[in-house]
C-alpha cells in the first residue's frame, strides 16, 4: 500500500514538469494558434544553455536560472519576431512546416556542438535530500521544489493573464487581431512577447529537467509529446487544466513503470488516447468569458 | 491664410488583392467636424475608414494627419496619432469585461479629457455592468462600450462604422443624442451611415460613394434629396 | 439553339502530352535499369521509388485533404512488422505478405482516425505522432519479433523468393518500380475522380466545400485511409529490402516523416509533381552532403524552412507558374469547341 503510495507521490511531483512543457505550449496556442513542433527541442536547448552557464560560470543549477531565463526569453523573441510571424495566417502548413524545420535544426545544432553523450546538471546535495512525510511515505526536497516551483509559474501565468496590462493584450489580441490593432497594439509584438513568457517557461522546465534526469540532443520529441498530452488531458486554453493534465500523465507513467518498466510511456500515451476518445474536450475545458 | 485639415485623404486607390475597392477618393475633415459618408451596401464606405485607420494601406494616393503622412502607417501606428476606428459590427473583445475592453482602449496611453469615469458618465449602464463580459451586454449597450473604447485613446478623429446597424432606432436616437457631447472637446468626427436622414442630421459635410467613387459631396444643409438618390443609387 | 455554346472538359494541355511522353519513356529506361545498372545503382533507384511512394502519399494526405501527419511512421513501421510477423510466424510468402499488409493496415487506420480526428490542424499532427510513438512501444513488446532490439528476416524465407542474390535483387527492384507506379496511378486516378474534385475544393477552401455539400469528414477520411493502405505496403516492402527489422528504424519520426515532409516541401506540396522533383533533389543533397553528418540535416531543415517561406509552392510551383507546365494531366480546362463562337458566351 505505501509502495503504491510513494508511486502515485512521484508521479504526482514529475507531474509538475510535465504541467511546465505545457504550459509554454498552451500559452503560445492560445495567444497566436501555433502548435510549436521545437517546443521540445527549446527545452533541450534551455538544459544546455543552463549547462554552458553552470559549467563557465560555476553557478549551481537554480541559481543558472537567473541568466537562462532571461536569455531564453530573448531567443524566443527574436525567433518571433525574425522567423515565426512570417508563418502566421489562414494556412496552417507554414507555422507547422516551419517549427518540424527548426526542431530538426535544433537537435542537429545540438549534437554537433556538444555530441550525443548524455549529460546532467548537478545540483549538489539538494538532489539527495529527502523528507519522511508518513510511515513509509518519503519525499525528495528536489522533487517536491520543483512541483512547488510548477504550481507558481502557473499561477503567475494565470495572474498574468488575467490581471495585467499584457495578459489583457494576449487575450484580445487572440479574439480579434485586426480591432487589437485598433487599440494601439502592435501584434506581432505582442505574438513575439508571448512566444518570449513561453520560453521563459520552457527555460525552467529545461533547468528543472537537466537537474533531474540525463539529456541529451534526441529527447526533444518525447518532452513535446508529453507537453501536448498534458495540455489535451486538462483541456484546451486552460492553465490550472495544464497541472492537472501533467499530473494525471505523471501518475499514469509512474503506475505504468511500477507494473512493468516498459510500460511507463505507454501508460501515458494510452491514458491520453483514452481521454481523447471519451473526453475530447479535455478534463477542464475553459468555460467562455 | 487657411489652416490646413485635420484629415486630407487624397485620391487613394484601395485593393483587396486583385479587386478594386476605391478609385481616387479624396475627403477632407477639419478640426472639429463631423463628416458623414454615406452610400449602399459595396460602395466602399468601410473600406475608406479601414484606410484612414491603417488597417488597408492605399496602393495609390496619399492620406495625411496633422500634416502628417500616414498612408502607409499601420494601424497601431495611427491609433497613438489619435484616430480611433468604432469598427462596423462594434467587435468587442469576448474574453474581456466590459471593464477591460475600455481600458484596452486606453492602452495608446494618449492623455487627454476621456477617462474610465468620464465614460461611465456618459454611458451610466456600463458602470453598472463594468465586470461582466462583453458578451453579456445587449446590443446598444455593445454599441456604448465600443465607442467608449475608442474615446478611451483620446483621438483627434473618431471614424464610426454603421453604428445603427441591427439596433433599433429609438436606440440609435440615444446614442446619436449624445453625439454632442462628444465631439464637445473639439474633437473630429467622421460616421458612415446608411441611414441618410440620420447622417444629414448629425453632419455638417456629407460624401456619398458610389462603386468605390465619390459621386457627391458638399454641406448638409446645401444637398437636395434628389441630388443625394442619384448619387446613392446612381439613377 | 445553335446559340449554345459548346464546350468539353479537358485534362490535358500540350505539356501535359509531352510529360506524359516522357514518363512512358523514363518508366522504360526504369524497368531496363537491372540491364543497364549495377547492384549499387539498383539499390539506390529502388530506395528512391520507395521514397517517391511515401513522399505522394503524404502530399495526397498533407497538400490535398489538409491532415497534416507527423505520424506516418506508424504505417510505415507497421506495414514491416506486418510482413516480418507474417513471414516468420505464418510462414507467409514476402511478397505475399506486402499485399497484405496494406488491407490490414487500413483496417487499424480507421479507429486511429477516430480518434485523432479529434484533434483540429497541428494539434492533429502531433496526434499522429503519438500514435506512431505507441506503435513503437506496442512493437518493442513483442518478443516473439525481437522486443526492442528488433529481427532479421530467416533466410529460409529470403531464398524462397528467388534462388540466386542477384535474381532476388532484380524481383525487389521490379517490385519496387511496380509498387510506386501503383501507388502514383492510384493517387492519378483518385484526382480525376469525383472525390478528386472534392478534394481541391476542400485544399482549396474548406469551408466553401462544406457548404457546397462536400462531406469534408468522410473524403479526409477516405484519403486517410486509403494513404495507411499504401504506406503500409511501402513500409513492408522497405523493410524487406533492409532484411531486418527494429522498432526505433520502423517507427523513426526522422526517415519516415522528417526526410518525407521535406521532399514534398522542396518538391512542390499540393502538386502530382512535386513529390517526384523534391525525391530527386533530396538524394541529390544526400549523396553530395551526406559527409557533414548532423550538418547535413541542418542544413535539410533551413532548406526546408527558407522554401516555405518564400517558395512556399516548392520548385515545382515556380516552374509550373513560371511556364504553365504540368506533366501529368490533372488540372480541369474547358474547351470551347471550334465550331462555336468564342462570344457568344457574353449574352445578357
Amino acid at each position: 500500500m505505501t509502495e503504491w503510495l510513494n508511486v502515485i507521490l512521484q508521479g504526482v511531483l514529475i507531474g509538475g514538469l510535465y504541467a511546465m512543457f505545457a504550459a509554454g505550449l498552451s500559452l503560445i496556442f492560445g495567444v497566436m494558434r501555433l502548435v510549436n513542433i521545437a517546443h521540445g527541442d527549446l527545452i533541450v536547448l534551455a538544459a544546455y544553455v543552463a549547462l554552458m552557464v553552470t559549467q563557465t560560470l560555476g553557478l549551481d543549477p537554480l541559481t543558472s536560472l537567473l541568466l537562462v531565463v532571461p536569455a531564453m526569453a530573448i531567443i524566443g523573441y527574436a525567433l518571433q519576431r525574425l522567423l515565426l510571424n512570417r508563418t502566421l495566417g489562414d494556412d496552417l502548413l507554414p507555422p507547422l512546416l516551419v517549427t518540424f524545420g527548426l526542431s530538426i535544426i535544433i537537435q542537429n545544432g545540438l549534437l554537433e556542438l556538444f555530441t550525443a553523450d548524455s549529460r546532467k546538471l548537478q545540483a549538489g546535495a539538494v538532489e539527495t535530500m529527502t523528507y519522511q512525510i508518513g510511515t513509509g511515505i518519503w519525499v525528495g526536497l528536489l522533487p517536491f521544489i520543483q512541483f512547488a516551483v510548477a504550481v507558481a509559474v502557473i499561477a503567475a501565468l494565470q495572474m498574468l493573464f488575467y490581471r495585467t496590462a499584457l495578459g489583457r493584450a494576449f487575450r484580445a489580441t487572440s479574439d480579434d487581431q485586426s480591432v487589437a490593432q485598433l487599440m494601439g497594439l502592435d501584434t506581432r509584438h505582442v505574438f513575439a512577447m508571448a512566444m518570449a513568457l513561453s520560453l521563459a517557461v520552457v527555460a525552467i522546465a529545461g533547468v528543472f529537467l537537466a537537474v533531474r534526469s540525463n539529456f541529451d540532443p534526441a529527447i526533444g520529441p518525447a518532452r513535446l509529446i508529453f507537453g501536448f498530452e498534458a495540455v489535451i488531458i486538462g483541456g484546451l486554453g486552460s492553465m490550472w487544466g495544464t497541472l492537472a493534465g501533467g499530473v494525471i500523465l505523471g501518475v499514469s507513467q509512474a503506475i505504468g513503470a511500477q507494473i512493468d518498466p516498459g510500460w511507463q510511456l505507454l501508460a501515458g500515451h494510452i491514458v491520453f488516447l483514452v481521454i481523447l476518445a471519451v473526453r475530447p474536450q479535455g478534463l477542464f475545458p475553459k468555460v467562455s468569458g | 491664410m487657411r489652416e490646413a485639415p485635420l484629415l486630407d485623404v487624397d485620391a487613394i486607390d484601395v485593393f483587396y488583392g486583385d479587386f478594386q475597392a476605391l478609385f481616387g477618393v479624396s475627403l477632407t475633415v477639419e478640426r472639429g467636424q463631423v463628416v458623414a459618408v454615406i452610400g449602399a451596401n459595396g460602395a466602399g464606405k468601410s473600406t475608406l475608414l479601414r484606410a484612414i485607420a491603417g488597417l488597408m494601406q492605399p496602393r495609390r494616393g496619399g492620406i495625411h494627419f496633422n500634416g502628417a503622412a500616414i498612408g502607409n502607417a499601420p494601424a497601431f501606428a495611427v491609433v497613438k496619432r489619435g484616430i480611433a476606428l468604432v469598427p462596423e459590427g462594434r467587435r468587442l473583445f469576448p474574453s474581456l469585461s466590459v471593464e477591460e475592453n475600455l481600458r484596452i482602449g486606453g492602452q495608446s496611453g494618449r492623455p487627454g479629457p476621456w477617462t474610465l469615469p468620464r465614460i461611465y458618465k456618459l454611458f451610466p449602464v456600463l458602470s453598472e455592468r463594468r465586470h461582466l463580459p462583453a458578451t453579456a451586454l445587449s446590443g446598444g449597450q455593445q454599441q456604448m462600450a465600443a465607442i467608449g473604447r475608442a474615446l478611451m485613446s483620446n483621438p483627434d478623429l473618431l471614424l464610426c462604422d454603421e453604428i445603427s446597424l441591427g439596433l433599433a432606432p429609438i436606440i440609435v436616437r440615444d446614442i446619436y443624442a449624445q453625439l454632442p457631447a462628444i465631439v464637445g472637446d473639439g474633437m473630429s468626427l467622421v460616421i458612415v451611415e446608411q441611414d441618410i436622414a440620420q447622417a444629414l442630421k448629425a453632419a455638417a459635410q456629407v460624401y456619398c460613394l458610389q462603386e468605390g467613387r465619390i459621386a457627391l459631396q458638399g454641406a448638409a444643409r446645401d444637398l437636395t434629396r434628389d441630388a443625394i438618390s442619384a448619387a446613392y443609387f446612381g439613377v | 439553339m445553335s446559340e449554345q455554346v459548346r464546350y468539353r472538359v479537358e485534362h490535358a494541355t500540350r505539356s501535359s502530352r509531352i510529360g506524359v511522353g516522357l514518363i512512358a519513356i523514363v518508366l522504360m529506361v526504369l524497368a531496363l535499369a537491372p540491364f543497364w545498372g549495377d547492384r549499387q545503382m539498383l539499390r539506390l533507384l529502388a530506395e528512391l521509388l520507395t521514397f517517391v511512394a511515401l513522399a505522394s502519399l503524404w502530399n495526397l494526405l498533407a497538400g490535398y485533404a489538409g491532415l497534416v501527419s507527423v505520424g506516418q511512421q506508424a504505417f510505415v513501421g507497421l506495414g514491416g512488422y506486418l510482413l516480418f510477423a507474417m513471414v516468420i510466424l505464418a510462414g507467409v510468402h514476402p511478397i505475399a505478405a506486402i499485399f497484405i499488409a496494406g488491407p490490414i493496415a487500413a483496417a487499424v487506420s480507421i479507429p486511429v482516425a477516430a480518434l485523432t480526428f479529434r484533434l483540429r490542424g497541428a494539434y492533429f499532427a502531433i496526434g499522429t505522432w503519438v500514435v506512431a510513438e505507441v506503435f513503437r512501444l506496442l512493437a518493442s513488446q513483442v518478443s516473439v519479433l525481437g522486443g526492442g532490439s528488433g529481427v532479421s528476416l530467416p533466410a529460409a524465407a529470403v531464398i524462397a523468393m528467388a534462388p540466386t542474390r542477384q535474381a532476388r535483387e532484380f524481383e525487389i527492384y521490379w517490385l519496387a518500380l511496380a509498387l510506386t507506379v501503383l501507388v502514383l496511378a492510384a493517387i492519378v486516378t483518385l484526382l480525376r475522380s469525383r472525390h478528386g474534385l472534392a478534394l481541391t475544393a476542400i485544399r482549396d477552401n474548406e469551408v466553401a466545400a462544406q457548404s457546397n455539400g462536400i462531406d469534408v469528414t468522410r473524403v479526409k477520411l477516405i484519403v486517410y485511409v486509403l494513404t495507411a493502405f499504401g504506406t503500409a505496403m511501402i513500409g513492408a516492402l522497405i523493410f524487406l529490402m533492409k532484411l531486418r527489422i527494429s522498432p526505433d528504424t520502423a517507427f523513426s519520426v526522422n526517415d519516415w516523416t522528417a526526410f518525407v515532409i521535406f521532399i514534398t516541401v522542396i518538391g512542390g506540396i499540393g502538386r502530382i509533381e512535386g513529390p517526384i522533383i523534391g525525391t530527386i533533389i533530396f538524394f541529390f543533397m544526400r549523396q553530395t552532403l551526406s559527409d557533414l553528418g548532423s550538418l547535413y540535416l541542418l542544413i535539410m531543415g533551413a532548406v526546408a524552412i527558407v522554401v516555405m517561406l518564400w517558395a512556399p509552392k516548392g520548385l515545382w510551383g515556380l516552374i509550373a507558374e513560371r511556364y504553365g507546365w504540368q506533366a501529368l494531366p490533372l488540372q480541369r480546362h474547358l474547351v470551347f469547341d471550334d465550331t462555336a463562337p468564342r462570344s457568344r458566351d457574353k449574352r445578357a
